[in-house]
């Protein structure tokens, strides 16, 4: 690990003036992306400003809105009441990813900005647009089984790789950011930016911002919610394919759905068009079927990653077979 | 995202660090880009915590920070200011076998016993938490562990054996 600067923050006002006084600081939460990353020496801080000790870790439900600390680690969130509760798919997701020593460590905010598990990305032997600007991607014409069919571009490929913002996108939780100008809130889904031609922009937060907290909004179709990932491995992988997904039954058919992919997708890809033709639907295969069709109409594949297409498809019927069972 | 502009002098700023090491205050001056697992290591002398993948793979550097299980090499040192870290030397009762200890023994859930330290140590902490019953949820909460000599059912067995016995 290269040398740099350790600096402890007593505010997040003194955070983020700390990371702006230098060109390349990186915020230090949990560390567990950031501190792998460094000995890869694809991050490269000259200043590391360590916020762990911020007091943003609270779970507090106010009315109908649950806002979540962006500093409450992964393992405490999962197992929190009333997240379990009223975000089941939340909860699963969280605890489908990494180990249980690592949601110990990592926490809300950071996991929002993991970064990708792209091969080319994080060995800097390899040309990678994201981790070296105008560089190229080596991964387009090289072993691509990982990656995304969703959401792609002519520079970049790489998957996104978490969990908990693919269940945060169905369920459509808002991202709390602070900056100079005071506190800012965005849906989900505007905090990541499609790769385009300029895969090393991977999120709408201006410098010297830092995210505080994300809220989620209880209600009855985000109770019916789960979160289902298809991988390698059955445990301590990422995925391959993943669905967050919740519904909303009426008098036997489909009131409303949400669809969101993981493993599949540059971004967390939600499945808009999927969900309109759900909606109003007989909560069937058929309907299933015919939704995970057209969540995937766009997909391009690349030479190993074909595959991605019917796994991810299987996975939507399967996600919603399972969120739709028991139906009452 | 990042700029490729370095100082001509990296910043190489010590800085004390105390904390508490298995029940004891700790001192050490010690430079910023300084693993947990390093320092446990190099500094401490305390060569029972492994550096097997050094990139928050295999889990064999796990220790108990403040009660929670949390990889070693993925944490800065300087990070721990204050905190309680409990590694495999601070496990047993002088002479006497902690209980997670005794159970890998009794039910020979080692081979090689490089992955042994960190498989106790997320024992300890999985059994604290008291979620995984079944053998089944056992492995699960114990994936973060990798054993290459597969002694996993038997360690399963030596966590479900310590549950059994509480």
């Amino acid at each position: 690990m290269r040398a740099f600067e350790y600096v402890v923050a007593d505010s997040s006002a003194a955070a983020r003036a700390l990371a702006r006084e230098v060109g390349a600081a990186r915020f230090y939460a949990g560390g567990t992306t950031l501190v792998d990353l460094m000995k890869a020496d694809v991050e490269r801080p000259q200043r590391v400003v360590d916020i762990s000790r911020l007091p943003l870790t609270a779970i507090e439900r106010r009315g109908d809105v649950v806002r979540i600390g962006a500093l409450a680690r992964n393992s405490d969130v999962a197992y929190d009441a009333t997240v379990a509760q009223a975000f089941p798919a939340v909860s699963e997701a969280l605890l489908s990813g990494a180990s249980g020593q690592i949601r110990n460590s990592a926490t809300i905010g950071g996991n929002l900005l993991q970064r990708t598990r792209c091969t080319y990305f994080r060995e800097t032997r390899w040309r990678c647009n994201k981790r070296e600007p105008g560089s190229g991607c080596d991964a387009l014409d090289g072993f691509n089984r990982g990656h995304a069919i969703l959401g792609t571009s002519d520079a970049c490929i790489a998957t996104f790789p978490g969990d908990l913002p693919v269940a945060l996108a169905a369920l459509s939780a808002h991202v709390v950011i602070e900056g100079d100008a005071g506190e800012r809130t965005i849906a989900l889904e505007d905090l990541y930016l499609l790769p385009g031609d300029e895969p090393q922009h991977e999120t709408s937060l201006a410098p010297g911002e830092l995210i505080t907290a994300i809220e989620l909004r209880v209600e009855p179709l985000h109770a019916r919610s789960h979160y289902l990932k298809v991988r390698d491995r059955a445990s301590y992988e990422f995925a391959l394919a993943s669905v967050a997904c919740a519904v909303e039954l009426d008098g036997g058919r489909i009131a409303q759905a949400r669809i969101a992919l993981g493993g599949v997708a540059t971004v967390p890809w939600r499945a808009v068009d999927a969900e309109a033709a759900l909606a109003g639907a007989p909560p069937d295969d058929s309907a299933f079927r015919h939704a995970a069709d057209v969540a995937l109409s766009g997909a391009r594949t690349r030479a190993h990653n074909g595959y991605k297409v019917e796994l991810a498809k299987r996975a939507i019927v399967r996600a919603l077979r399972t969120v739709c069972g028991g139906a009452a | 995202m990042r700029t490729t502009e370095r100082p001509a002098v990296p910043p190489r700023s010590s800085a004390p660090l105390t904390l508490r090491l298995n029940g004891r205050d700790a001192t050490f001056v010690v430079e910023p880009n300084v693993t947990l697992l390093d320092l446990l290591r190099e500094r401490a002398g305390l060569t029972g915590t492994k550096k097997g993948c050094d990139r928050g793979q295999c889990g064999a550097c796990t220790v108990l920070v403040n009660g929670r299980r949390t990889l070693s090499c993925l944490a800065l040192a300087l990070v721990h200011a204050g905190d309680e870290i409990t590694t495999i030397e601070g496990l047993a009762n002088g002479g006497e076998l902690h209980a997670v200890q005794a159970a890998f023994v009794e039910h020979d859930a080692f081979q090689c016993g490089f992955c042994t330290s960190g498989q106790i140590l997320s024992a300890v902490a999985v059994i604290a938490e008291g979620r995984a019953h079944s053998d089944a949820e056992i492995s699960e909460a114990m994936s973060g562990n990798l054993c290459r000599c597969g002694a996993y059912p038997n360690i399963v067995a030596a966590i479900a054996a310590v549950q059994g016995a509480g």
